[in-house]
């Protein structure tokens, strides 16, 4: 159905999604999450009537409101990239995957755009209590948004409740509620929030933490550094537990990827979690060299963590590729002509239809849908090509899963410092406090690779691979305006963070009164 | 309760919100509109600043309407957003970075170390104002034009061009509606302001623009709303789906459908009906009537682009390839789903609207300004 296949446009397309993606994740975590710090503020003012507190809530919401504008920027591109850049994509999936950009845009963009209006215009205009409420619709909206966008991610790696509709040719959705409530979209949902919340606390935490240092603004910061804190432990003590949700449900659904993630090429009964490891440069699948140059292993934990069985059996790369009989599972070889079936009983199929002939029709159908699982695999050449890359994944998921447990610690100890208020003389915690809001950040960045680059070759897992999926135009268009976005977006970056610090430097107090906006 | 409608029912059901959102969205360009006026009505600091909080504080509402429209488009007619945004690829990407550009400059206008400077950001403001609306207008235009894309059995869909969305300023009707809509903006933003905003002078300056800017709109406006009566439109046929082209197809399409072509005619007498107040009877309500006006207008025009059996998305390079709401929508079942989700939008409209007057309950003047308060642009 689809011819020629250009790499350098499949791959350029990956890229500029990759670009703005990553430029769109660099302000929604504190989004996510400072919505609520500033929420929690202002409603220990409206309960004290401390104006302290409320001095707190409107400087972090002035930070937010930077931040937010550029979010919103670079959310627009992505909302139409789709179109533009996976065309094909987008029709063969467009009647499952468009009904949460949709409902998106209904329940929580404008939730959000409005009462963000209350939040930023409303102080001492609007009653309080409405003002408070409004800050709690920004932050619900926020993470509404965040549900929609994460259900439809979740289906591209786990898809549910459609059906492949061969007139149309395209997948058609046959259960809304098992694409909303799919456990995969359930858990990545709240995975993902919470690192919003983990990394918005740390920048509190390390804006405070830098106030602290310098000693200005003690009040404001050792405020809020409780309160961030306080958030961020819970937050990151969650985000752990949904992490091994995450890894539950890669395991059941995309084993290629839980393969990548661990580094395992012969599938084991009892496998072990490689706490720490260095792989071995150049290994192959099915070249009999080993897997590690040196590895610290916890024996069984993997089975446990991935199939809640100490020895229940994990397929390495391997034993995907080349097949498993023992295990029941199908070489790649054999899926990749399973699909070449399927492909060819579809194209059989339009063919009868358009002559009218009824017969054949029915009968390439049904040949169809005998081998419409491994449709996907029939766009494939190398049966190498579903693992996806091994180094890359493996090695991000290790950084977060790291700073994911240290960051744990870190709130403890923050945490602890901060109540019985011994703060200010342990200067390195401080600056270590600093150091982790950029920590926290690479580790979700890791996140995303880890599913993202994890699930390649598919942009729907088995079902359709990303190199098919993109618009059919011309590969320098899409060179042309990847590098257009990436000039734009760096400059427009750069202004904010250069925004951000300065307004930071000047602290809550250096307003000047009139005119300036500050 | 929804399931029980036909696909057919739902589809005409969808075009109908989708009309909606789009005829919201022309009214809310004013926020684009007066963009481009901020340096015309504000001829100093102050000025321009007032001019500027008060579109300022609404150009969030236009960008959600906008992402609402692709969004929408995407879930109920995916096959329009597939071809549309993956065909005329350089015209939407353009639009797009105008509205990057929109997003961050009334944030970073006037704060302390915006890098670019506040002129750098009010130009932003321009040229989002200017080319973005320009070229929504060109590219909507095309729906009544024609685009050249070919369309496979899988219904992937194939530019044949290689401007990729640039030949649409080829046409001289796509930039008559381009030039149209982007001095209507210009009209309902001066109207707008003009309401919004308690200053003598930035009002005085407004009432001219609303006339100055009015008079091109109309001119360009009537040459396309003429041509397009009186040109071949693309129809189909209900049972075959055959394409074919029809004589006078969109002005049969308001013949045969009346309540279409009263719509079209009270929106335009109250567009007109807006600035002729603000012209001569130095009224200051004028976007009562004109903004209203412009939604029925546009939504008459959806109206007659996508009933009656007439293609809204048609290939020019190959008739049977354009788009119908029939054969570009979302399967019956997504459609359902999608209606019980658009029983949100009353909701979403309410409370808009009740949040919207509690904040204006007092305009926009000097004062505000010089208050230093927290969220100033
Ligand atoms: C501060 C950020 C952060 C931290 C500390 C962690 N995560 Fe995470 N993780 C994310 C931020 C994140 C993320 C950015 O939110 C991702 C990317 C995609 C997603 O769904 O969430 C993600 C994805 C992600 C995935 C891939 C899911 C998929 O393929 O869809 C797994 C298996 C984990 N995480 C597991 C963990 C574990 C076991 C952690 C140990 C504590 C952990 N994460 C800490
Ligand atoms: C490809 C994926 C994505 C698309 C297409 C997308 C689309 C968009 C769009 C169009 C906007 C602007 C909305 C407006 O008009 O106000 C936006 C903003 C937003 N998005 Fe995304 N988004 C994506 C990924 C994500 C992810 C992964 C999250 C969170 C987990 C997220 C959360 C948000 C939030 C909270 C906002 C509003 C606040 C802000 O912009 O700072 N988005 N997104
Ligand atoms: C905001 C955080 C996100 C980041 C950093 C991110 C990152 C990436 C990266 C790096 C790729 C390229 C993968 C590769 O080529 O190997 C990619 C592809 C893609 N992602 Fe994500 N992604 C994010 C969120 C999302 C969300 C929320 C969705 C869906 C709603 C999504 C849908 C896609 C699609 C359609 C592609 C292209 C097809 C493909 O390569 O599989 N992404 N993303």
């Amino acid at each position: 159905m689809i011819e020629n296949i250009d790499l350098a446009l499949v791959n350029w397309s990956r890229g500029q999604f990759a670009l703005v993606a990553l430029y769109h994740w660099l302000f929604i975590p504190l989004t996510l999450g400072m919505t609520y710090i500033i929420a929690f503020t202002q409603t220990i003012y409206v309960r004290t009537g401390d104006k302290e507190w409320e001095r707190i809530a409107k400087f972090w919401a002035k930070l937010f409101g930077i931040n937010f504008a550029i979010g919103v920027g670079t959310g627009i591109i992505l909302g139409l990239e789709f179109g533009t850049n996976w065309a094909n994509y987008s029709w063969i999936s467009g009647d499952i995957f468009g009904a949460p950009l949709a409902a998106e845009g209904i329940m929580a963009f404008f939730l959000e755009s409005t009462f963000i209006a209350v939040m930023f215009f409303g102080w001492g205009k609007v009653s309080k209590k409405f003002h408070l409420v409004s800050i709690y619709l920004v932050a619900f909206g926020a993470s509404l948004s965040a549900l929609w966008i994460l259900v439809a991610n979740a289906w591209m790696n786990y898809p549910v409740g459609m059906v492949f509709n061969p007139d149309t040719a395209r997948h058609e959705m046959v259960d809304f509620w098992a694409v909303l409530f799919s456990p995969y979209a359930i858990n990545k949902f709240l995975h993902t929030i919470t690192s919003g919340f983990v990394i918005s606390s740390f920048f509190i935490v390390a804006v405070s933490g830098w106030y602290l240092l310098k000693g200005r603004n003690i009040l404001l910061a050792k405020r809020s550094i409780v309160i961030a804190a306080s958030f961020g432990l819970l937050s990151s003590v969650f985000l752990a537990t949904t992490g091994d949700g995450s890894a539950y449900w890669v395991a059941q659904k995309q084993p290629a990827k839980l393969a990548a993630m661990e580094g395992l090429y012969e599938g084991q009964e009892g496998a072990g979690l490689v706490a720490i490891g260095m792989l071995r440069p150049g290994k192959q699948i099915g070249d009999g060299e080993k897997a590690f140059v040196f590895k610290i292993e916890i024996p069984k934990l993997l089975s446990v963590l991935g199939y809640r069985n100490a020895n229940a059996f994990v397929p390495g790369a391997e034993d995907l590729v080349l097949g498993n009989a023992g295990q029941d599972i199908m070489s790649a070889d054999e899926k990749i002509s399973r699909g070449k079936v399927a492909l060819n009983a579809l194209a059989e199929y339009k063919e009868a239809v358009a002559l009218d002939d009824m017969q054949s029709a029915s009968a390439a159908q049904a040949r169809f849908e005998e081998n419409y699982y491994y449709m996907g695999y029939g766009h494939l050449f190398d049966p190498n090509g579903i693992i996806p890359n091994v180094p890359f994944i493996f090695y991000s998921f290790r950084i977060m899963v790291m700073l994911g447990f240290a960051f744990i610690a870190l709130f403890l100890l923050i945490l602890y410092l901060a109540v019985t208020d011994k703060l200010q003389e342990n200067r390195w915690l401080l600056r270590t406090s600093i150091l982790a809001f950029p920590l926290a950040f690479l580790a979700s960045m890791a996140g995303w690779i880890v599913a993202e680059v994890g699930r390649q070759p598919w942009t729907i897992q088995g079902l359709l691979p990303t190199m098919v999926s993109t618009s059919n135009i011309n590969a320098n268009a899409v060179i042309l305006t990847f590098w257009m976005f990436a000039a734009l977006l760096t400059v427009l970056v750069l202004a904010e963070f250069k925004i951000m610090t300065t307004t930071i430097k000047r602290g809550p107090d250096n307003a000047k009164k009139g005119g300036e906006n500050v | 309760m929804f399931e029980s409608l036909t696909h057919l029912q739902l589809q005409h059901y969808w075009w109908f919100i989708m009309s909606v959102v789009a005829s919201t969205l022309v009214f809310l360009l004013f926020v684009q509109g007066g963009q481009t006026l901020i340096g015309t009505l504000g001829k100093n600091e102050d000025e321009r600043t007032m001019v500027i909080n008060s579109i300022g504080r609404k150009w969030e509402f236009t960008f959600t309407t906008l992402v609402m429209f692709a969004a929408g488009m995407f879930a109920s007619f995916p096959l329009f957003y597939s071809t549309s945004f993956g065909g005329a690829y350089y015209a939407w990407k353009i639009f797009l970075v105008c509205f990057v550009l929109q997003a961050i400059s009334f944030e970073f206008r006037r704060k302390q170390g915006n890098m670019l400077g506040q002129k750098t950001y009010e130009a932003f403001l321009y040229i989002n104002g200017f080319l973005g609306v320009f070229l929504l207008g060109a590219v909507v235009a095309t729906f009544f034009t024609g685009s050249e894309f070919y369309r496979s059995e899988y219904n992937l869909s194939y530019w044949q061009t290689t401007l990729y969305g640039i030949e649409i300023l080829f046409n001289p009707l796509n930039l008559a509606l381009g030039i149209a809509l982007l001095f209507l903006a210009r009209t309902l933003g001066a109207l707008y302001i003009l309401n919004n905003v308690d200053h003598e002078v930035i009002e005085q300056r407004a009432r001219r623009q609303v006339g100055l800017n009015a008079v091109v709109f109309l001119v360009f406006f009537l040459y396309f709303v003429i041509r397009i009566l009186l040109k071949d439109g693309y129809a189909y046929h209900p049972e075959t789906f055959e394409v074919y082209m029809e004589p006078y197809k969109y002005l049969n399409n308001y013949l045969q459908m009346p309540a279409a072509l009263i719509l079209f005619l009270a929106g335009v007498v109250l567009v007109l009906y807006g600035i002729g107040i603000t012209w001569f009877k130095e009224s200051r309500k004028g976007i009562w009537f004109s903004g209203p006006g412009t939604f029925l207008t546009v939504l008459s025009l959806f109206f007659v682009l996508g009933y009656n059996n007439t293609c809204f998305y048609p290939s020019s390079y190959d008739l049977q390839s354009s788009l119908t709401i029939q054969n570009a929508s979302s399967s019956h079942y997504t459609l359902t789903a999608m209606t019980y989700i658009s029983l949100f939008v009353p909701v979403v409209a309410a409370y808009i609207f009740f949040t919207w007057r509690a904040i204006d309950k007092h305009k926009i003047n000097d004062e505000d300004m010089k208050s230093g308060d927290h969220h100033i642009y």
